[in-house]
């Protein structure tokens, strides 16, 4: 795979406000975030390219992009449903819209939908258990979410997807 | 170093301690040698397993010895029911999480995880453990990665960033999910692993081994239409008595040879004897070279390991490597042809083993630029613990047999062959016979001071009629990384480096025997033994240059011709290319 020029110039620009600082190699992890920004995901080659521009050795970029839960390894579709499990939510009934979903989209948690356009997660409280149960699409957030409700959201956002 | 001395107290006694010691450093000196398991003398502090845990009084909680600074008037306790009981149930959940496989794993009886359990008295099992499972990674023609068996003490990847430089595992995801692997979870085949071999030589379990192929050997030497024919390293010899519970340093050569012909083996030369001939070879190049003014310094290439380093890391040397092949390759390329010749065999039916203190050199074995008449030269190797196993195995009486020596016309070598095994050992031999073809006069101090010891880099100069020739040696590819450094930066200051992939050189490959009961693997008392074994095999040699080896000489005046002649050139030499996924070294680098 072949990175995008221009993603990959602004990520030059980035790395460049980060060499000249004390303990540049600390800025690994922000530097990430931005490659994650720009690509969707982190794809090995960006980890590849930051970690020579870097001279952070490749094994070691790896052991840390493995390590937060934030940084995702593989494609992420455009729009990313989280479905809340924390307490509030789980005993409102999150589990059943998360089955819903999976049932809806044919993919599990961590999977992508064919067409790019979904990836699920669950996550913990996110803070708005007064509209528990809770989902995220993107930054939006949707309360007193029920499994009929949140299949027509999904359906309504692949309709402007596409 | 500070010394000023602090008071401490041990189980209810006054000691003397240094300022800036941790706990378990000074209760070390004092003869209590507190249960450890991450801990090694060479590497970072890690204080990940907790094992070594004590008591100090006013302190919250236990503290982790190896990492706790000592104090003025400090009260320790290493040994109470409740430490035991702690450290008792720290290991036991460790091994409640390890595989139950004890009595059919390749490091039974000699895993320190074994031995602390057995210490710790562990008799009844209290907890059951989730256990792990991974594929093992089998990719590597040198090392086998076993996640399974890894308990995370991080000794594998420290050695291999700390001393190696090389980089090549880091510890990746979180939690019990955690696992050591190279970047991107790729084969180790296909990361900048240098397959030197470290990471199994520091593995308290057998998390990494080497890729074992006696059982394979085995076979082949019950077969009778084979024609069997092995060689020994020079640090083969100074080693293998420790798996057999012998002092370290005890040459062991007659044994070795002795014990390889009960094997099965028909013919069993000495890789002293190639050792001979790439003095020969590589002298000669460094004078060619030195005389032609052209690019120096020389850099020398018997250690695999650090020519996989090298063609990764740093390919802006490759101009500068020797061409000469490995002696083992140059002897494995001998057996295929002029042993062949004179013998009048057919090559394709000789097997030919290296014995080897080294993991890199099977790797090695494979290399496709190696292969001679389009066979393999070397076509197994064992490292000095598979050899110990397969005789212990096969039931030769290993310590009580009788001393032979090697079969001619590839078993004869100078003291400057013997060496070969010890960090400095090939500069020294290279001098000891580039200074005769040079100046036509006898070197008469040939142990050459200023390149013995274990210091990482050390630097000597020799006058040769009226030029001065300025060396340097490194050994462990975190210090070769550093000298190559110091190279790029003054390209003037040496004309010949030798570079050893291994710390303290051959005697410490990632091949040689485990760390016995009382020891640390890399244990520099240890190798330094082992060092002493071949220092005192080259000064019981009356031939100590090696172009005084009178089968050498045969061997050029009957097939070579002279050294670096076209034949040489064919059989001996090879070239280096640069190799993907590229290394990378920190700027910033941990490298001690």
């Amino acid at each position: 795979m072949n990175l995008d020029a221009t993603k990959l110039s602004e990520l030059d620009a980035f790395m460049a406000e980060t060499a000249h600082k004390t303990n540049s190699h600390s800025y690994v992890i922000a530097v990430l975030h931005k490659a994650q920004q720009l690509f969707g995901y982190l794809p090995r080659e960006a980890m590849d390219y930051i970690a020579h521009a870097m001279n952070i050795p490749t094994a070691h970029i790896w052991g840390v992009a493995t390590f937060y839960h934030f940084f995702n390894l593989k494609p992420v579709g455009k729009h990313p449903v989280s479905v809340c499990m924390g307490t509030a939510c789980y005993v409102k009934g999150a589990k059943l819209v998360l089955d819903a979903i999976k049932e809806e989209l044919r993919i599990t948690i961590g999977e992508t939908t064919e067409d790019g356009i979904f990836t699920l997660q669950e996550t913990r409280c996110i803070g708005a258990c007064g509209l528990a149960p809770v989902m995220m699409v993107g930054d939006k957030i949707y309360g007193d979410i029920t499994p009929k409700k949140a299949v027509k959201v999904l359906a309504q956002i692949r309709k402007e997807t596409v | 170093m500070d010394t000023t001395t602090v008071n401490i107290i041990i189980d209810g006694k006054p000691y003397a301690a240094r300022h800036g010691q941790t706990i378990m450093q000074a209760a070390d000196e004092h003869g209590f040698h507190i249960p450890r398991l991450c801990y090694h003398p060479r590497l970072s502090i890690e204080g990940a397993c907790r094992v070594c845990i004590v008591e100090v009084e006013g302190a919250k909680n236990y503290v982790a010895s190896c990492a706790f600074p000592v104090s003025e008037g400090m009260k320790i306790h290493t040994n109470t029911q409740e430490i035991r009981r702690a450290r008792r149930d720290i290991v036991e959940l460790i091994l409640d999480n390890h595989p139950d496989d004890c009595h059919t794993c390749e490091r039974d009886s000699n895993c320190e995880l074994q031995r602390l359990a057995a210490s710790m008295g562990i008799r009844n099992r209290h907890f059951k453990g989730e256990k792990k499972h991974y594929e093992k990674d089998l990719s590597s023609a040198s090392v086998i990665r076993d996640p399974n068996k890894c308990i995370l003490c991080q000794r594998c990847l420290r050695i291999c960033s700390e001393v190696q430089g090389v980089n090549a595992l880091s510890h990746a995801f979180r939690g019990f999910q955690t696992v050591v692997m190279p970047a991107y979870n790729l084969p180790f085949a296909e990361s900048v692993c240098s397959t030197c071999g470290q990471c199994i030589n520091v593995c308290p379990t057998a998390a990494f081994v080497e890729k074992n192929c006696t059982q394979e050997l085995f076979e082949k030497l019950n077969d009778p239409s084979i024609i069997k024919v092995v060689q020994v390293a020079p640090s083969v010899r100074a080693a293998i008595g420790e798996a057999f519970a012998l002092e370290p340093g005890r040459n062991m050569e007659g044994q070795t040879a002795a014990a390889l012909r009960r094997l099965g083996f028909d013919y069993v030369f000495d890789t002293q004897f190639s050792a001979d001939l790439t003095i020969m070879e590589e002298a000669s190049e460094f004078l060619e070279r030195f005389q032609n003014k052209d690019r120096l310094p020389l850099i020398t290439s018997c250690s695999s390991a650090w020519m996989k380093m090298m063609e990764q890391f740093h390919p802006d040397f490759i101009p500068n490597i020797s061409s000469c092949k490995s002696p083992m390759v140059m002897m494995g390329t001998l057996v295929k042809t002029y042993f062949a010749e004179k013998m009048k065999i057919d090559p394709a039916k000789i097997l030919s083993v290296g014995c080897m203190c080294c993991t890199a050199k099977k790797y090695e074995a494979e290399r496709p630029e190696l292969r001679v008449n389009n066979m393999a030269a070397v076509d197994m190797v064992i490292t000095t613990r598979e050899l110990a196993w397969m005789v212990k195995s096969a039931g030769i009486d290993f310590i009580n047999i009788h001393p032979e020596s090697f079969d001619l016309p590839l078993g004869l070598s100078s003291g400057g062959g013997a060496i070969f095994g010890v960090t400095g050992g090939v500069m020294e031999s290279a001098i000891r016979t580039a200074y005769e073809m040079y100046t036509g006069e006898t070197l008469v101090d040939i142990e050459i001071g200023a390149l013995r010891g274990f210091s990482g880099i050390r630097e000597g100069k020799i006058t040769m009629d009226k030029d001065e020739i300025r060396v340097a040696v490194a050994h462990g590819l975190g210090n070769a990384s550093e000298l190559l450094d110091i190279v790029r930066k003054n390209p003037q200051r040496y004309h010949f480096i030798e570079i050893m992939g291994c710390p303290g050189g051959c005697i410490g490959g990632g091949g040689q025997p485990y760390a016995g009961v009382n020891s640390m693997p890399l244990d520099e008392n240890i190798l330094k033994k082992r060092a002493e074994a071949l220092y005192s095999i080259d000064r019981a040699k009356t031939i100590r240059r090696s172009l005084d080896n009178p089968d050498v000489q045969r061997m050029y005046k009957e097939y070579l011709g002279s050294p670096l002649s076209q034949r040489a050139h064919d059989l001996l030499h090879t070239h280096y290319a640069p190799k993907l996924p590229q290394g990378i070294l920190p700027i910033e680098s941990t490298v001690k």
